[in-house]
């Protein structure tokens, strides 16, 4: 009996923690999903259809230490555009990145899908962190 | 005896196609064409003219001066970009490098990118462009000059060029490249955009080099 009841919590519990997992895995794909056709509209035409860059002229999005180092910068990177000059892969880029004119949600969305491909993997990347981030923008 | 027949039928399947690739591989020419009549050894002979690439001058990334006479003997690509395009010109370049790569050894092939913002794209400017994509040497040209001139020549080229404070950089530009033929005829016209396009530039940058003497003296 006492075992019955505790096989039963034990699935319940098993269950609860796998909706939750699920759950955050739908939020995630939505983010990654919506980010990806931003990507291709915004982003891609510069950085490529692979994160690769271009040559010395726009830095690679695949330098996962870049981008873990930065991580919370990247959003403010993303809504005014990049001057300064930066060190991506080992290689200096000074270039102008122009500003996205993405909304919060949607540099989110973004972010998601560039932390999240060409060999990054940095999971989730919601809008309240985004909001979060920007508001530390200079 | 079976085996011979079925290889023979292969090898007859197989040059027959390979005829049809070299009757496919003469480019087409583009622009606007005129019947001259001329008459000579005493006979009337009707001659096509075909549209041309004008004299132009400009200056590449090194401060040499570069004009028609500098292509003599060359095929060449044109197309018209700006170092500070956020639009198309990152993809255009990333495609044209590989048109770079192919043919930088390559003496009777050059690329010539014109900047259609002389104003900001100076020689240094373009110099320090053009170090930065990795371009060495005199294969690919990145020029300027007076705008009147580069946005005449690109009419030429059957390309539209103009500014427009509206679009995103203040210039519209389309993202062609041109094929020329050392006769400074155009050959062909490629989506700078699109990787398999780039693809096909280079093969029929290739047919051109291919292209026998007789048909070349015009």
């Amino acid at each position: 009996m006492k075992a019955t009841i505790i096989t039963m919590l034990l699935t319940a519990i098993i269950c609860m923690v796998y909706s939750c997992q699920s759950e955050d895995q739908i939020e995630y794909m939505r983010y990654y999903t919506a980010g990806q056709d931003l990507y291709k509209t915004k982003c891609q035409n510069c950085h490529g259809a692979q994160g690769e860059g271009l040559a010395a002229l726009i830095p690679p999005l695949t330098d996962s230490i870049y981008l873990k180092a930065n991580s919370n910068k990247l959003a403010c990177y993303v809504q005014n555009g990049l001057q300064l000059p930066i060190l991506v892969k080992g290689k200096a880029f000074n270039g102008q990145m122009p500003p996205a004119g993405l909304s919060p949600i949607e540099i989110a969305q973004v972010l998601t899908y560039v932390k999240n491909s060409f060999g990054n993997n940095m999971g989730l990347y919601n809008v309240e962190k985004a909001n979060q981030d920007l508001i530390n923008c200079n | 005896m079976k085996f011979t027949l079925l290889s023979a039928c292969a090898l007859l399947l197989w040059s027959s196609c390979s005829f049809n690739d070299k009757i496919n591989a003469v480019l087409p020419i583009y622009g606007s064409r005129e019947p001259v009549t001329k008459t000579v050894n005493g006979k009337q002979v009707t001659d096509t003219v075909y549209q041309t690439i004008p004299d132009f001058e400009f200056v590449n990334q090194y401060g040499k001066t570069i004009n028609r006479k500098s292509l003599d003997g060359s095929i060449y690509v044109a197309d018209f970009f700006f170092t500070s395009c956020p639009s198309i010109c990152p993809i255009m370049h990333r495609n044209m490098l590989k048109v770079y790569e192919t043919f930088k050894n390559a003496a009777n092939v050059k690329i010539l990118s014109h900047s259609i913002d002389p104003n900001h794209d100076s020689v240094p400017v373009l110099k320090n462009y053009a170090d930065k994509l990795g371009v060495t040497g005199d294969t690919w040209w990145f020029l300027q000059g007076k705008k009147e001139s580069t946005y005449k020549l690109a009419e030429s080229y059957l390309v539209a060029v103009q500014e427009d404070s509206k679009a995103a950089g203040g210039f519209v530009h389309s993202g062609y490249f041109i094929l020329i033929d050392k006769q400074k005829r155009i050959r062909g016209t490629y989506d700078g955009t699109k990787p398999e396009d780039a693809d096909k530039l280079i093969a029929d940058i290739k047919t051109l080099q291919n292209e026998p003497q007789s048909m070349i003296a015009q």
